[in-house]
C-alpha cells in the first residue's frame, strides 16, 4: 500500500517535473511556441492539453487494458464467443494507434465545444491552436507511455489510477512550462533581440535554457525511491556495481566521452 | 538605474516661468551607474578571488585569465557583429568571466573555459540584447552548458577521476602544508586515510550517502576556511560571507535573496538533521559546503534576473534555497547551484507579476493583463 502510494508520487513527480514532457522529451513545442505569448492564454492552453490529455489517457487506458493488449479480457471473450480457439492469444495491439488517435480527436472536439460555448475570448484566441491540440503529441505520447506500461508487463502493468496520475501531472507539468515560457515571453518584449532570431528562433533559445536547468532534476525520482521506501523493498538491491569505467590510461581525449555516461553518482 | 529626472537645465532659461513636471523619484544619484554596482561585486568577489588563488595557486590564475578574456572577447565580437559600440567600459563582461571562473574546478581544460565564456556572453546576455536584458545569469548558462557537454571534464568525474591523491599532490604540492589533501579534511573515513579518493566535500558524501567506497564526511572546519577541493570559488564559506555582507551593505545585492536561500536551507537542512541526527552531516555543514553561500551572494542576487519586488526577492530566494536542498540530496548531482539558479531566473517574471506590492491605504492594485 504504501509502496504504491509513494509510486503514484514519485510518477506525478516524474512526469510534472523531473521528465517534463515539453522541456525533457521535448514532446507538444507546437503550442509551446504558438499560445505563448501572454501568460492568462499560456494558462488556459495548460489548462485545456491537461484535460484532452486526463479524458484522452482515461480513454486509451481502458481501450488498451481490455481490448488492444495481447491476451486482453475483452477481445479474447468475443473471439471465443464467434467460435475461435481458446489457445489463440488475440493481439489487437496493431490498432493502438488509431485507437487513440480517434479518442484524442474526439476529446478536443469536446473541449472546443465548451470553450466556445463558455469562454468565448479565449476561444477567440487560441485560434487555430485549439483543433490543434488534436496533433498535439504530448498527448499522443502520454497515451503511448501508458501503453508501453501496460501491454507485455505481467502483473506490473499499470492499473488505472497510475495512469491517470501520469496524465493529469503531465499535463500539469504541460502547464508549468508553457506559463513560465509565457512569462519570459512577456519579459522579451522589452529586450532587444537580435532582428534574426525574433519570434521563434530567441524562443527556442529560451527553450533550451530551461531544458538545461530541468536536467538538473535528473534522478530525483530515482533518490526519492530510495528515501521514501524502507532499503529491502527497493527493487534495486543497494550494493551496485561500480560505476566508474576504468581510467583510461592512452587516450587523453576519450574522458569526455566515457565520463558523459558516470554523472548519475548514484545511477544504478 | 541612471537619472531619472528628465529636467534638461538649459529650459530653466525660458522667458515665461515654466513649471516642470516630471515623473518622479525627482531625486536621483547620478553616481548609481552599472559600472559601479559592477565594480562593486568585483570588489565583493575579491575575497572568495584571493582564497582561490591561495589554494589552487597558477591554476586559479588560469582559469580566471581563460574565463574573464573570453567573456571580454566575446562581447566585443557580438557587439561588433551587431554594429553596436561594445559595453566593455560597464565591466560587466568581467563580473561575468569572474563568476564563470570562480564555479568552475581547477583542472578545466583551456577549451572548455572558453567555449563557456563564450556561450555565457553570446547565448546567454547578447542573444537577449546585451547587459540588462537577459533573462538568466549568463555566468550560469555557460557553466550548464559545458556542465552537460563536457560532464568529464567539468561535472563531479572530473574531481573523482582526473583528481586522484597522487595526482592531486604531484600538481599541487602545497596543498599539503594547507591541510587541503582530502585525507586530511575527511572526518573519520572508513578504510582509514588510504581509501580516501580526491572527490570534493559534495561529491564525498553523496558517494558515503550511496554507500560507494571512498565516500567521506568533510570536517566543517575546512569547509569554513576553505582549505578543501572544488571549484575555485565554492571552497571558502568565510570568504564568500565576507564579499557577500560588502555586497549586501552596499545594496548592490538585496539583503532578501541571500537571507530567504540561507533560511530555506537552515530550515530544510534542519529537518534532515533532526530525522538523522547521527550522520554527522548538520545545517552549518550544509550552509558552509558547496557553492550556497557563493550562489546565493553572487550569482542569484544579479538585479537584472531577480524579481523587483521585495516579497518577490524573499520567495525567489527562499525557492533557491529549497531547489538547493532537494537536488543536493536526490538528484544524480553532488551540487545544485547551478540548475536552481536557471530554474529560479525562469520564473523571475512570473514571481513579479504576482507580488505587485500593494500601496499604502490604498485599493489592490490590478494585476498585469
Amino acid at each position: 500500500m504504501v509502496e504504491y502510494a509513494v509510486g503514484l508520487v514519485i510518477i506525478a513527480l516524474s512526469a510534472a517535473l523531473i521528465n517534463n514532457f515539453v522541456l525533457i522529451y521535448f514532446v507538444g513545442i507546437c503550442p509551446f511556441l504558438g499560445v505563448s505569448r501572454r501568460v492568462d492564454m499560456a494558462f488556459g492552453m495548460g489548462m485545456a492539453v491537461t484535460f484532452v490529455m486526463s479524458v484522452a489517457c482515461l480513454l486509451s487506458w481502458v481501450f488498451t487494458y481490455y481490448i488492444l493488449q495481447p491476451g486482453a479480457p475483452l477481445a479474447q471473450a468475443v473471439y471465443q464467443r464467434l467460435g475461435g480457439s481458446a489457445e489463440t492469444q488475440v493481439d489487437l495491439s496493431v490498432m493502438s494507434y488509431i485507437m487513440y488517435i480517434f479518442v484524442i480527436a474526439s476529446s478536443v472536439q469536446f473541449v472546443e465545444m465548451y470553450v466556445r460555448k463558455f469562454f468565448p475570448a479565449l476561444y477567440k484566441s487560441f485560434g487555430v491552436f485549439l483543433p490543434l491540440i488534436t496533433t498535439n503529441c504530448a498527448i499522443l505520447f502520454a497515451c503511448l507511455m501508458i501503453m508501453s506500461k501496460v501491454v507485455g508487463q505481467g502483473a506490473k502493468a499499470w492499473d488505472l489510477g497510475q495512469a491517470m496520475t501520469l496524465a493529469v501531472f503531465a499535463g500539469l507539468g504541460f502547464t508549468i512550462a508553457i506559463v513560465i515560457m509565457a512569462g519570459l515571453r512577456e519579459e522579451l518584449d522589452l529586450c532587444d533581440v537580435p532582428k534574426p532570431l525574433r519570434g521563434a528562433g530567441v524562443t527556442l533559445i529560451i527553450a533550451g535554457i530551461l531544458a538545461m536547468a530541468f536536467m538538473g532534476f535528473g534522478g530525483v525520482e530515482k533518490g526519492l525511491k530510495k528515501a521514501l521506501l524502507p532499503a529491502e523493498k527497493t527493487p534495486e538491491p543497494a550494493t551496485q556495481p561500480d560505476y566508474r569505467p576504468p581510467r583510461p590510461q592512452a587516450d587523453p581525449a576519450a574522458p569526455a566521452a566515457s565520463a558523459a555516461a558516470t554523472i548519475p553518482v548514484s545511477a544504478s | 538605474m541612471a537619472e531619472n529626472t528628465n529636467t534638461p537645465e538649459s529650459d530653466t532659461q525660458a522667458a515665461a516661468p515654466q513649471t516642470h513636471v516630471a515623473p518622479g523619484p525627482h531625486l536621483s544619484d547620478r553616481k548609481l551607474s552599472t559600472r559601479r554596482m559592477m565594480v562593486d561585486v568585483i570588489i565583493g568577489l575579491l575575497p572568495v578571488t584571493v582564497a582561490a588563488v591561495i589554494m589552487f595557486r597558477r591554476y586559479a590564475l588560469l582559469q580566471l585569465a581563460v574565463a574573464i578574456g573570453g567573456c571580454l572577447a566575446a562581447e566585443a565580437l557580438f557587439a561588433c557583429m551587431r554594429k553596436r559600440r561594445p559595453t566593455l567600459g560597464d565591466c560587466s563582461a568581467i563580473v561575468t568571466g569572474m563568476i564563470l571562473a570562480l564555479s568552475l574546478p581547477w583542472n578545466t581544460p583551456v577549451y572548455v573555459g572558453l567555449i563557456a565564456a563564450f556561450i555565457a556572453i553570446g547565448i546567454g546576455k547578447m542573444v537577449f540584447g546585451g547587459v540588462g536584458y537577459n533573462l538568466f545569469n549568463p555566468a550560469m548558462v555557460g557553466r550548464a552548458f559545458v556542465m552537460l557537454a563536457f560532464a568529464g571534464a567539468v561535472g563531479a568525474p572530473a574531481y573523482v577521476e582526473a583528481g586522484d591523491v597522487g595526482e592531486l599532490r604531484d600538481k599541487m604540492p602545497w596543498l599539503e602544508s594547507l591541510g587541503a589533501m582530502p585525507a586530511q579534511y575527511a572526518e573519520a573515513p572508513d578504510g582509514g586515510a588510504d581509501t580516501v579518493s580526491a572527490a570534493t566535500p559534495m561529491t564525498a558524501k553523496k558517494m558515503k550517502d550511496a554507500g560507494e567506497e571512498g565516500g567521506f564526511l568533510t570536517k566543517f572546519k575546512n569547509l569554513a576556511v576553505g582549505n578543501t577541493i572544488g571549484s575555485l570559488g565554492e571552497v571558502s564559506a568565510i570568504a564568500c560571507l565576507l564579499g557577500g555582507l560588502y555586497l549586501c551593505l552596499r545594496r548592490t545585492a538585496s539583503w532578501e535573496i541571500p537571507a530567504g536561500a540561507i533560511g530555506a536551507v537552515v530550515i530544510l537542512g534542519g529537518i534532515g538533521n533532526l530525522m538523522d541526527p547521527s550522520s554527522g552531516w548538520t545545517v552549518l555543514d550544509d550552509l558552509a559546503g558547496g557553492a550556497l553561500l557563493f550562489g546565493a551572494f553572487f550569482i542569484v542576487t544579479d538585479p537584472v534576473t531577480s524579481p523587483l519586488t521585495p516579497k518577490g526577492k524573499l520567495i525567489f530566494g527562499v525557492l533557491f534555497g529549497a531547489l538547493v536542498m532537494l537536488l543536493r540530496g536526490y538528484s544524480n548531482y553532488p551540487e545544485g547551484v547551478m540548475f536552481a539558479v536557471l530554474m529560479v531566473n525562469a520564473i523571475a517574471p512570473l514571481l513579479n507579476r504576482w507580488t505587485v506590492p500593494k500601496p499604502l491605504g490604498g485599493p489592490a492594485p490590478i494585476p498585469v493583463k
